[in-house]
């Protein structure tokens, strides 16, 4: 059974072995020299200004970790949709509850001001 | 939802509700008035014990058997209620002066002790791993509740990387046990392994057994999984760390009581050395380390472990039939002297100290004893109770751990149990001459509810002893069948 | 597509293999941030073996445990990104072993 996968593995070996020989053939060949023009991150557009490593606002981290979970949670939604005729009014109720319980959280974080962006 | 669901999770869900509601109510109380919170609090958490202890006595199960109520879940239940109460006592006074005044403290307690309560009604591994998770997340954030102190939020890390590495071992320990038996509900498990035709399953059962062990031997700070335990609880605020010490630590024992009693009876034979060295690991590690310890909070954090290693003791003579019942009900017995006398002793280390965590050596405590008779006093039932000694509830509850122990066969740990008590009370007995023998001028805080947990905890430490028996019948009733 | 042809075998090796590196990363590295992607990978390992295990026995417990692990993970991330924003703003490091205003 390992033999239906044999074909792809020579694929892989190829594929890396002609990577490796592009590469190892331009080292040999190519001529090196360095000028500034060529050490600058991007040889057409602007000059970049500062260092590279920017500090991001807090505010980045605080939007993107209510996405998380805001964003994860529905994922029970998925389910839910697809036995939603079996489940009936009971499923709507349960659901009700589920997304009642996130509101909760989701008041809290609008309350304190967490999605507010100045 | 059928009737039997309802009366199953009736007091969770009143206590979901209450956090939640609390939440919110907290956003419109405004700073400085935090106080109301607390209230709320407390009174959240008397309606929920008010509900546990009607329901005393009853046996249901619920969502498909998922969830279960029965003597086990009710006893621990008030046990995780109680603590919760006297968090809240102790917390109100403590974050007004430390300037940590904030409401989402006792939401967070809330959902925590939900998680606990969810813990020990669980009959189902998912179940098990939502409340794990449940009691550790809120944990995770009121250890660095101290924020911006450095020391909290250091602590606050420390625990979630910890604990969300434990959390790995459970999940894969638990995903393990599904591909042995193809079923996570727990009595399901054991009429699989009644039925006993698990073949190369079998090896699988044992490694997801074993790292559900693991795992839950991170939470309940057992060497060598106990690195975390002093530094979190050095950092964390202290009445999180009180909260932590007992509340965690019961939740912890009532899911490997629950899993490796009821699911796993028939691998006790496999897990038996195996807790055995667990066990004795722990205790000895625990109490020579904390000899060594200056500051109080460490002390008692080693202690703590320690005290584990007691606990686990029992689970080890769990796999004597013989004495299986005994040994569960003297657990139980154990976890509430535990954590009568670790509140108690919490409760003075937090009236002892200053802004900037200062005032936690031991050396603060020097002249105490002159200063502060009654704290002392209080603080010397604690010590003698943490070590074994009469007029104590820990004399009691050592006394019915090291019988188990002894009619079960294990006779080595229950001399290393009493070596190692013996090894303790050094320790403990140090806090107590540094309090009458040497001298100094601490400055105790006279908050009225951080004195009432201080009293209440310090008299049910002394009275309960006296009636040993009808405890460890409530205890004995809440043995699992 | 039909990965019918697939033995369970080969889900669990990978799955434990991923548990390893998961668990490896966390006892190595000492960058918060890494220790906790470890953690997830050792969180993900758990939730392939459990659908493997599920496709196996014919049962859906297993693909719901996943819904609960992925969505408890995703709790746990907040929270534990919001601890490291934290501790950043105050220490100016995520490096573990600089974490030392505790020892005793």
């Amino acid at each position: 059974m390992l033999l239906e996968y044999a074909a792809i593995a020579a694929f892989i070996f190829v594929t890396i072995l002609v990577g490796f020989i592009a590469i190892i053939l331009g080292m040999l060949f190519g001529p090196k020299k360095s000028t500034d023009v060529k050490a600058m991150p991007y040889e057409s557009g602007m000059n970049p200004i500062g260092p590279g490593t920017r500090r991001m606002p807090v505010r980045f981290y605080l939007i993107a970790v209510l996405f998380i979970l805001f964003d994860i949670e529905t994922v029970f939604l998925l389910p839910w949709a697809i036995v939603f005729r079996k489940l009936g009014v009971f499923g709507l109720v349960e659901m009700a509850v589920f997304i009642a319980i996130l509101l909760v959280g989701y008041i809290y974080a609008w309350k304190k001001g967490a999605l507010e962006w100045d | 939802m059928t009737q039997s669901d309802l009366i199953t999770i009736l007091p969770l869900l009143a206590l979901v509700v209450w956090a939640c509601a609390l939440l919110l109510v907290d956003l419109f109380i405004p700073k400085g008035r935090k106080g109301w919170t607390a209230l709320l609090a407390a009174a959240g958490l008397a309606l929920t014990m008010g509900l546990t202890l009607a329901q005393a006595g009853r046996e249901a199960s619920g969502f498909g058997g998922m969830l279960r109520l029965d003597g086990f879940s009710t006893f621990l239940n008030v046990l995780f209620l109680g603590s919760g109460l006297l968090g809240v006592a102790v917390a109100y006074g403590y974050l007004k002066r430390m300037d940590l005044e904030r409401g989402e403290f006792y939401s967070l307690l809330l959902f925590s002790i939900t998680g606990m309560m969810l813990m020990a009604q669980a009959a189902d591994l998912i179940v098990i791993f939502l409340a794990l998770e449940l009691l550790s997340i809120p944990l995770y954030v009121l250890a660095a509740f101290a924020r911006p102190r450095a020391d909290s939020e250091e602590a606050g890390l420390k625990y979630f990387l910890l604990g969300a590495f434990s959390t790995g071992f459970v999940v894969y320990g638990i995903t393990l046990v599904f591909g042995a038996t193809g079923t996570t509900s727990l009595a399901k498990i054991v009429e699989v392994l009644a039925a006993g035709s698990l073949g190369t399953g079998s090896l699988l059962l044992t490694i997801g057994a074993a790292l559900i062990l693991v795992g839950f031997s991170f939470k309940v700070a057992a060497v060598p999984f106990h690195m975390w335990t002093p530094d979190v609880y050095q950092g964390a605020p202290t009445p999180v760390t009180a909260f932590m010490s007992v509340g965690a630590k019961a939740a912890g024992f009532a899911a490997l009581m629950r899993i490796f009693v009821m699911a796993f009876p028939s691998l006790s034979a496999d897990l038996t050395p195996v807790l055995w060295a667990l066990a004795a690991l722990t205790m000895f590690i625990g109490n020579i380390i904390a000899i060594s310890q200056t500051n109080i909070k460490r002390m008692l954090a080693y202690s703590s472990i320690a005290h584990a290693g007691y606990i686990l003791m029992a689970l080890v003579a769990y796999g004597n039939p013989a004495v299986a019942a005994d040994s569960v009900a003297s657990a139980l017995f154990y976890l509430v002297a535990y954590a009568v006398t670790s509140f108690g002793a919490w409760s003075v280390v937090m009236s002892l100290e200053k802004p900037d965590a200062k005032g936690l050596e031991i050396n603060d405590f020097a002249g105490l004893g002159r200063r502060n008779p009654l704290l002392a006093a209080a603080m010397t039932i604690f010590m003698l109770s943490f070590t074994g000694m009469p007029p104590t509830l820990g004399l009691v509850g050592k006394f019915f751990l090291f019988r188990t122990a002894i009619e079960g066969g294990f006779i080595g740990l229950a001399i290393i149990g009493v070596l190692t008590s013996l090894i303790s009370a050094y320790y403990y007995l140090r806090v107590v001459v540094t309090m009458y023998m040497r001298e100094g001028e601490p400055q105790a805080e006279g908050e009225y509810w951080l004195t009432f947990t201080t009293v209440v905890t310090a008299l049910a430490t002394v009275v309960l002893q006296f009636l040993p028996a009808a405890l460890f019948a409530l205890a004995a009733g809440a043995v699992l069948k | 597509m039909n990965f019918g042809s697939i033995p369970l075998t080969y889900y669990l090796v990978l799955s434990a293999a991923l548990f390893t590196m998961g668990a490896l990363g966390v006892l190595i590295r000492r960058n918060a941030l890494i220790i906790f992607m470890s953690v997830e990978l050792m969180l993900n390992a758990a939730n392939l073996a459990f659908v493997a295990f599920a496709r196996q026995y014919g049962v859906f417990t297993g693909q719901l445990f996943v819904f609960f692990v992925m969505t408890v993970a995703a709790a746990e991330v907040a929270v534990g990104l919001a601890l490291i924003v934290a501790i950043f703003r105050t220490k100016h490091s995520i490096d573990v072993d600089q974490m030392s205003s505790l020892k005793g």
